[in-house]
């Protein structure tokens, strides 16, 4: 074994250090006061010491780096997804400060629980085998559980989090069975041998069918997506965003490089499946959302929509693609975590409330945020000149890029629905504007903390689209 | 070279974002004071800027040079791109002196006329929000970047013209400004789209290429060529849509109802966007694309022409029937921007041959000519017009009269500025005008004579008035608790200013056209690029001069006593034409018949049955649907796990299924 290949994975070390501060920070401040602090800047300096690291490694090495014998295989795109990532799981960090503080004791859990979710999806994103990929998912997937039940007297907690870890383990199962039947019909788990031996037989179909379901377990695409409003509603709400933003991000790129790398040759086959699973994803979750008066269960299915228009991106298999994917989790990264934010400090402010009757009235009340989340959720609706729209557009043109008749049929379905979409999303601003009450949430003063986390997600929402220089930087590392 | 161009965009931007955000926290003086020394540094730049592209590089050829100092790819879109960027050629270079001069004195200006107002900070916000969008038009580099700025112009006058926002006619003006403006830009876009799907590209690189005597064959020839093959009338109709959406902005026939309404915003706003910068984006659109028009639609531009000519004529006569001074003066704005559309129309190649002649030249040089000294004297009036209706507390003409005693500064700048618009000699309107009209003439004398008649009606209702405000009998009765007195310092320094240039370029230009000097207006800007040195034809310009005299002569006859009995017969003699003048010809109901009978009752009452009825039908029938249907799955959304387990395993079985039938 060749030591100076975990020099190419200077990501993963950087984690891997930020995760033993973590660690040795919260033996060292058991007792302390103001831990929480304390360890949330521990956490976020090494946090943006990796985001540093993989905005380097995007633009220092345009060609793709391999180590371990190809186990690990590092592009220029996923370290920008990295990145994006890494970026994500700041904000996170830095809204989570609130409900972190509550937890007291086992604040330090909590970091560390994150920090190694993060870690498995790097070693997810950056695999070059199915064997490296596994682990990685398993990594991600395990401390995730324990974040759903972090909320320990809550029984929804638990409940979400024993559901999350039993669809686990069947997904995983199922993919592990999937797994081996290609390596029973190609002999290797490398991706690129995988691509070379792998034929359209009916044991690689099965074996892509039964792969793919197990990364659509953790995309949530429909049908694989039973477990997500109950796991979103149960988790505590900064979990609930993570969940939904940074792991889905994670799956839908790896689901995206194995695709196009592995199963290069079936393209075909698992275009079909996707114009399918996209349809499906799209239109239950839409039909699903209308009907939620819980607003965190609203929000899982419309995470479910919004995963069928990310994964719009990859059919086509086309230059396209994994630029416009990126650049779709990062705006959904910011328009989500400032809805995930605004829905945090207020379940913080007023005894947990989350159901949507409690934002009747809430422009009266608390105008500032009820603006910022109005402009989150146009975003999230795809609204002129928000970086939602931008986002959209991309993918689409990605969906139509190589000219199938079968492909514009999907997007215009895409497109129908995102006009459904839009008025469920209005549903809650009408909510917050115009629905009148006798008794709106009183008005309350956020922490600074919720402050910063806001202002990062509006810029974002504002810039992101505008900005092009944003767009090129993905794209130039995509190609 | 140039990259300090950049500032006249950034600063104005800046002064609109501090304004924007803090204005309301500061003191009038601060507010007023951050954006007019913004401005001035703005107004400096554009100075060095023109300095040193004139007189500081050598022509290549004989032509002066297009410079693009940035730009930057905004939104790449496989081979079409949206850019955004700075480009300096001698028309843009123009236009910066025309709206960095105005936009200045109209800052300066506003210190005294908006003194004391509510909102004295949002409006120097959105001034600098407009400044900025005319310059951002103007330095465009590629035709989506004109649109952009051109929208922004569009709300950012909108915003002006509402400033009052308390007074109703102020909000329908605002409204209907921006409704018929934007209906006529839907068509500039549609053109856009037509242009950039045929052309691939948006830019205008196609600009400066021509030269003079040797064809035009330089253009952005491939894709060009590829648009023609793909059918002749592709760059013609692009072209014409563009136009329309010129009209709009530019206030052509029959698209003009909105800019008179436009006179009720704050008078300054008027001197700036109403006069002279902002509606006369159409003429110097088609001045942008104007290598395009004569090489692909030079049949095309007779559309240019006559809508001028219609426009030129109609307002001019409207003009003379109105009796709010500046209702008169957004007439006559609108006639002299249709000169500048004639004078372009007119420039066609002399033989079909696309070989740029002296010909061509004359009309587009004459119509940017009368662009820029219009822009200084028009403004100059409106100005004036603002000094007046700051001392009389009102517009209307008959609360007016005698003021010449009270306002000396205005009155004679105002008088000056009436001298330039007429045409007569040594005062600047009168260079550019003959310019045009001789243009025409070459085009044809039915143009010609059609152009000098106006000129005389020009002559006649800028004169009455200036009599009507100036002479005639005072209005004791309105002036009895209150003296009209002369406007701060603040307010009559632009007015002197503008006279000064006005009459400046007016003697240097004159004197260099009849001398045949080079280094007048011609030789900085031309069609081909090339030092075009002005002459005057002698027989037309004496004959438009004496025209212009006998108009004065009339209208002083007509107007300058304290009684006028001449008018008041004429009145008496032809009452239904007077009020039909008076009412600008029923073109606003015309519109208001055409709007509400026509497209509501006609069109819009079935559209809204269709609407409720099967519209409205289908979507309750889908969202009943929809809503059925989500009640029919909800059983699969049970929280039972092993319920998932199985539906899991369904759907992977079912994909797979699938997968190996197809």
């Amino acid at each position: 074994m060749n030591y100076s290949d975990f020099l190419q994975m200077t990501p993963e070390v950087f984690l891997v250090i930020t995760l033993i501060i973590a660690f040795f920070a919260d033996f060292c401040l058991f007792k302390s006061e103001s831990k929480t602090n304390i360890l949330g800047s521990a956490l976020a300096g090494p946090l943006v010491i990796v985001l540093g690291t993989c905005v380097l490694a995007a633009s220092n090495h345009p060609e793709p780096i391999s180590a371990f014998g190809g186990l690990y295989v590092v592009t220029p795109a996923i370290n920008v997804m990295k990145a994006i990532l890494t970026f994500g799981t700041l904000v996170v960090v830095i809204m989570a400060q609130k409900w972190v503080e509550s937890q007291k004791r086992l604040a330090g859990e909590f970091y560390m629980l994150i920090v190694s979710t993060l870690l498995g999806m790097f070693m997810m994103m950056s695999s070059g085998s199915f064997l490296l990929f596994f682990l990685g998912l398993e990594m991600a997937s395990v401390p995730l559980a324990c974040m759903v039940a972090f909320d320990r007297h809550r029984k929804e907690s638990a409940e979400g989090a024993a559901k999350y870890i039993l669809v686990a383990t069947f997904s995983s199962g199922v993919m592990l069975f999937g797994i081996s039947f290609i390596y029973a019909a190609t002999g290797t788990l490398y991706f690129d041998d995988v691509c070379a031996a792998v034929s359209n037989s009916p044991l690689c179909i099965m074996g892509l069918v039964f792969f793919f379901s197990g990364l659509g377990f953790k995309i949530s695409l429909v049908p694989f997506h039973f477990w997500t409003a109950d796991t979103y509603q149960g988790a505590p709400t900064p979990v609930t965003g993570y969940l939904s933003v940074i792991s889905k991000g994670a799956a839908a790129i790896t689901l995206c490089t194995i695709l196009m790398k592995a199963f290069a040759p079936m393209v075909e086959y698992w275009n079909y499946m996707l114009y399918i699973v996209i349809v499906l994803s799209i239109t239950v979750a839409n039909l699903f959302a209308i009907r939620q008066s819980e607003l965190k269960r609203f929000m899982a299915f419309s995470s479910i929509s919004q995963a069928g228009y990310i994964m719009l991106a990859v059919v086509g298999n086309g230059q396209l693609g994994v630029a416009a994917l990126t650049y779709y989790v990062l705006v959904y990264i910011v328009a989500n975590m400032a809805v995930f934010t605004v829905i945090n400090v207020v379940e913080q402010n007023n005894n947990g409330r989350t159901d949507m009757a409690a934002y009747n009235g809430f422009y009266q009340t608390n105008p500032k945020l009820s603006f910022l989340m109005t402009l989150a959720l146009f975003s999230l609706a795809g609204i002129p000149p928000f970086a939602g729209m931008f986002s959209k557009f991309f993918v689409f043109m990605a969906g139509v890029q190589n000219g199938e008749p079968m492909a514009y049929g999907v997007v215009f379905i895409a497109l129908v629905n995102t006009v459904v979409s839009l008025y469920y999303y209005l549903l809650i601003v009408k909510a917050m504007y115009i629905t009148k009450t006798d008794s709106p949430l009183p008005t309350f003063q956020s922490d600074a903390n919720t402050k910063m986390a806001l202002a990062i997600c509006t810029a974002g929402i504002a810039l992101f689209g505008v900005a092009s220089c944003v767009y090129e930087w993905i794209a130039a590392a995509g190609i | 070279m140039f990259s300090y161009t950049i500032f006249i965009m950034l600063l104005p931007l800046l002064s609109f974002i501090v304004l924007g955000l803090a204005g309301m926290k500061m003191q009038h003086k601060v507010a007023g004071l951050i954006g007019t020394c913004s401005l001035g540094m703005v107004t400096i730049l554009s100075y060095i800027t023109a300095f040193q592209y004139f007189f500081g590089l050598d022509r290549v050829n004989g032509v002066y040079q297009t410079f693009v100092p940035y730009n930057f790819t905004w939104l790449p879109l496989g081979n079409l791109h949206f850019d955004l960027g700075i480009l300096l050629d001698p028309i843009s270079v123009m236009m910066l002196i025309v709206i960095s001069t105005v936009s200045l004195m109209v800052h300066i200006y506003s210190f005294g006329y908006m003194h004391g107002e509510k909102g004295f900070q949002r409006y120097y916000a959105f001034l600098s929000l407009f400044t900025m969008s005319m310059l951002g038009l103007v330095l465009a580099t590629n035709i989506f970047q004109m649109y952009m700025f051109w929208e922004l112009v569009g709300v950012s006058s909108y915003l002006l013209i509402g400033f009052y926002y308390p007074l109703k006619p102020a909000i329908a003006a605002s409204k209907k400004a921006f409704i018929v403006t934007r209906f006529a830009d839907m068509f500039f876009l549609v053109g856009i789209l037509t242009f950039g799907y045929f052309v691939d590209s948006f830019s205008f690189n196609f600009a400066g290429d021509i030269v003079m005597g040797q064809g035009t064959t330089p253009f952005i020839e491939g894709n060009l060529a590829k648009a023609v093959a793909a059918g002749g009338f592709i760059i013609p109709t692009a072209l014409v849509l563009m136009f329309i959406g010129g009209a709009g902005k530019s206030a052509m026939f029959p698209l003009h109802i909105w800019l008179p309404d436009a006179m009720e915003g704050p008078t300054p706003v008027s001197a700036l966007i109403h006069a002279a910068t902002m509606v006369v984006a159409g003429v110097f659109q088609i001045a942008r694309m104007f290598p395009l028009w004569i090489e692909y639609a030079p049949q095309a531009m007779s559309i240019v022409v006559w809508v001028g000519v219609i426009t030129a004529f109609y307002a001019a006569a409207v003009a003379c029937a109105q009796s709010d001074i500046k209702r008169v003066l957004a007439f006559s704005t609108i006639s002299q921007i249709a000169f500048m559309m004639v004078a372009l129309g007119v420039s066609l190649p002399g033989h079909h041959g696309a070989i740029l002649d002296n010909h061509a030249q004359l009309g587009y040089m004459a119509g940017m000519f009368h662009l820029f000294t219009h822009a200084m004297f028009k403004a100059c009036l409106f100005l004036g017009a603002g000094c007046i209706i700051h001392a009389v507390h009102s517009n209307e003409m008959a609360l007016m009269g005698g003021l010449r005693k009270y306002m000396p500064i205005t009155h004679i700048t105002f008088l000056i500025s009436c001298l330039a618009i007429a045409g007569i000699p040594f005062f600047s309107g009168f260079s550019s005008k003959d310019e045009i009209i001789t243009a025409c003439m070459e085009y044809s004398p039915v143009v010609g004579w059609i152009m000098t008649g106006i000129a005389a009606m020009t002559a006649f209702y800028m004169f009455r008035l200036y009599y009507g405000i100036f002479w005639g009998t005072e209005n004791k009765e309105a002036h009895a608790h209150h003296t009209p007195h002369e406007a701060p310092l603040t307010m009559t320094i632009p007015l002197i200013v503008l006279t000064v240039i006005t009459v400046g370029v007016g003697v240097y230009t004159t004197i260099a056209g009849f001398a045949e000097w080079g280094g007048s207006f011609g030789s900085f800007v031309s069609a081909a690029g090339t030092d075009y040195t002005i002459h005057f034809n002698i027989q037309i310009a004496a004959t438009s001069t004496v025209i212009a005299i006998l108009s004065i002569c009339l209208a002083t006859y007509i107007y300058k006593g304290e009684q006028q009995p001449i008018a008041d017969r004429l009145y008496a003699t032809f009452p239904k034409l007077h009020r039909a003048a008076y009412k600008r010809f029923y073109q606003d109901e015309i519109w208001q018949y055409v709007t509400h009978r026509i497209i509501f009752r006609l069109v819009s009452t079935p559209i809204a049955w269709f609407d409720r009825h099967v519209v409205d039908g289908t979507f309750n029938f889908l969202a009943w649907g929809a809503n059925e249907a989500g009640e029919s799955i909800r059983s699969w959304q049970s929280g039972d796990v092993r319920q998932y387990a199985v539906w899991f395993i369904t759907g992977t079985v079912a994909l797979t299924l699938i997968l190996l039938c197809i």
